[in-house]
């Protein structure tokens, strides 16, 4: 016989996210999930913007890796509080590693936090981590078709990060495609052209997550 | 490949339905999984298989139905239907498009043997 169920798959994650998102806020702590491809320039778009940050912010780092920790110890080298997440192989970070992680940051003292998430445009856009912003970046090489491709990255997040702009004299990547597309399928949201290698666009994209920092605080 | 900790957790989720229902056995889990998520069914049949051994929903099939992407375009006014890949309006063209579906993912509904006398079941909204 047929029984009828209609149960949300993903709530035990939601759920989880809700917590942690309310521990956060409870703090007035922003949590920044960072998505994007492996190469896209998650880790140097985080330094970058430590660099920028740091002046008018207490920052810490999740940074969360399929093994290793070599992205750590390049955040631990710009002094900032970091702790590594290995996901032991598994392709994204759940809202409760997160809540099991936190406890290792000072809570007390910190302003924001940036969690690296795996580098995949597919399954960390499946799981809120209790996130107050997202951010997706792509960059220039990967192509002008992503949207199409993983629309549920470019869907669910606030933000879209345009990254290795500087590049794009040298790629058949038409931006008005992505342009279009991401505003269709996220209409409304921002997106920044950024080189975190030159430094454009990093000032407009710290200026957006100081203005998302302040909203919790005030 | 996060079908694996999905798969522990609808399993889970089923196995807790099933037997609130005094269900003997889970023979069919059918899933709604909106065309703008990245969840592949054959893959959580296969973390199924594995992971079910044992309990009540061993040897269980996943069915999947993928309702449509539904949009409104802002230019025409028009609703239509669009797949992931010509993100355009079906009757104007435009790319100035409100979502309006395309993200579900939940279970509908599961086919189970139940235990005993079915009128009972029946008896509490069951078909």
């Amino acid at each position: 016989m047929e029984i009828k169920v209609l149960h949300q798959v993903m709530d035990w994650n939601e759920d989880v996210s809700e917590e942690v998102k309310k521990e956060l806020a409870s703090r007035q702590i922003c949590m920044i999930n960072i998505m994007g491809s492996p190469g896209a320039g998650k880790t140097s778009l985080i330094t970058s913007l430590i660099s920028r940050l740091r002046p008018d912010l207490r920052i810490a780092v999740i940074e969360g890796d399929i093994a290793g920790q070599v992205d750590a110890e390049h955040i631990a080298g710009l002094e900032i509080p970091v702790v590594q997440l290995n996901t032991d192989g598994a392709c994204h970070i759940e809202a409760m590693s997160i809540q099991h992680i936190l406890p290792e940051l000072p809570l007390d003292d910190l302003d924001v936090i940036f969690v690296e998430n795996i580098g995949n445009l597919v399954c960390p856009a499946e799981f809120r981590i209790g996130e107050s912003l997202r951010i997706t970046i792509l960059s220039i090489p990967e192509g002008d078709d992503k949207v199409e491709k993983y629309p549920l990255m470019f869907t669910d997040t606030d933000c879209l990060v345009l990254n290795k702009y500087d590049m794009l004299p040298y790629f058949d990547f038409n931006e008005e495609r992505v342009r279009a597309n991401y505003e269709t399928v996220n209409p409304g949201a921002p997106l920044f052209c950024v080189s975190s290698r030159t430094g454009d666009g990093l000032e407009a994209l710290a200026g957006f997550i100081l203005e998302n920092v302040r909203k919790i605080k005030a | 490949m996060h079908e694996l900790s999905i798969t522990e957790h609808l399993l889970a989720d089923c196995i807790k339905n099933a037997e609130a229902q005094n269900a003997s056995r889970i023979r069919v889990i059918r899933l709604c999984i909106g065309q703008l998520r990245g969840i592949v069914p054959d893959c959580i049949q296969i973390y199924l298989d594995m992971l079910s051994e044992g309990t009540i929903a061993e040897g269980a099939r996943i069915e999947a139905e993928f309702p449509p992407v539904k949009v409104y375009c802002r230019d025409c006014g028009e609703e239509g239907e669009i797949t992931p890949h010509h993100l355009s309006c079906p009757r104007c063209g435009s790319l100035r498009l409100k979502l309006l579906s395309g993200k579900e993912f939940y279970i509908k509904s599961m086919e189970v043997d139940i235990n005993g006398d079915q009128s009972t079941a029946s008896g509490n909204g069951l078909e």
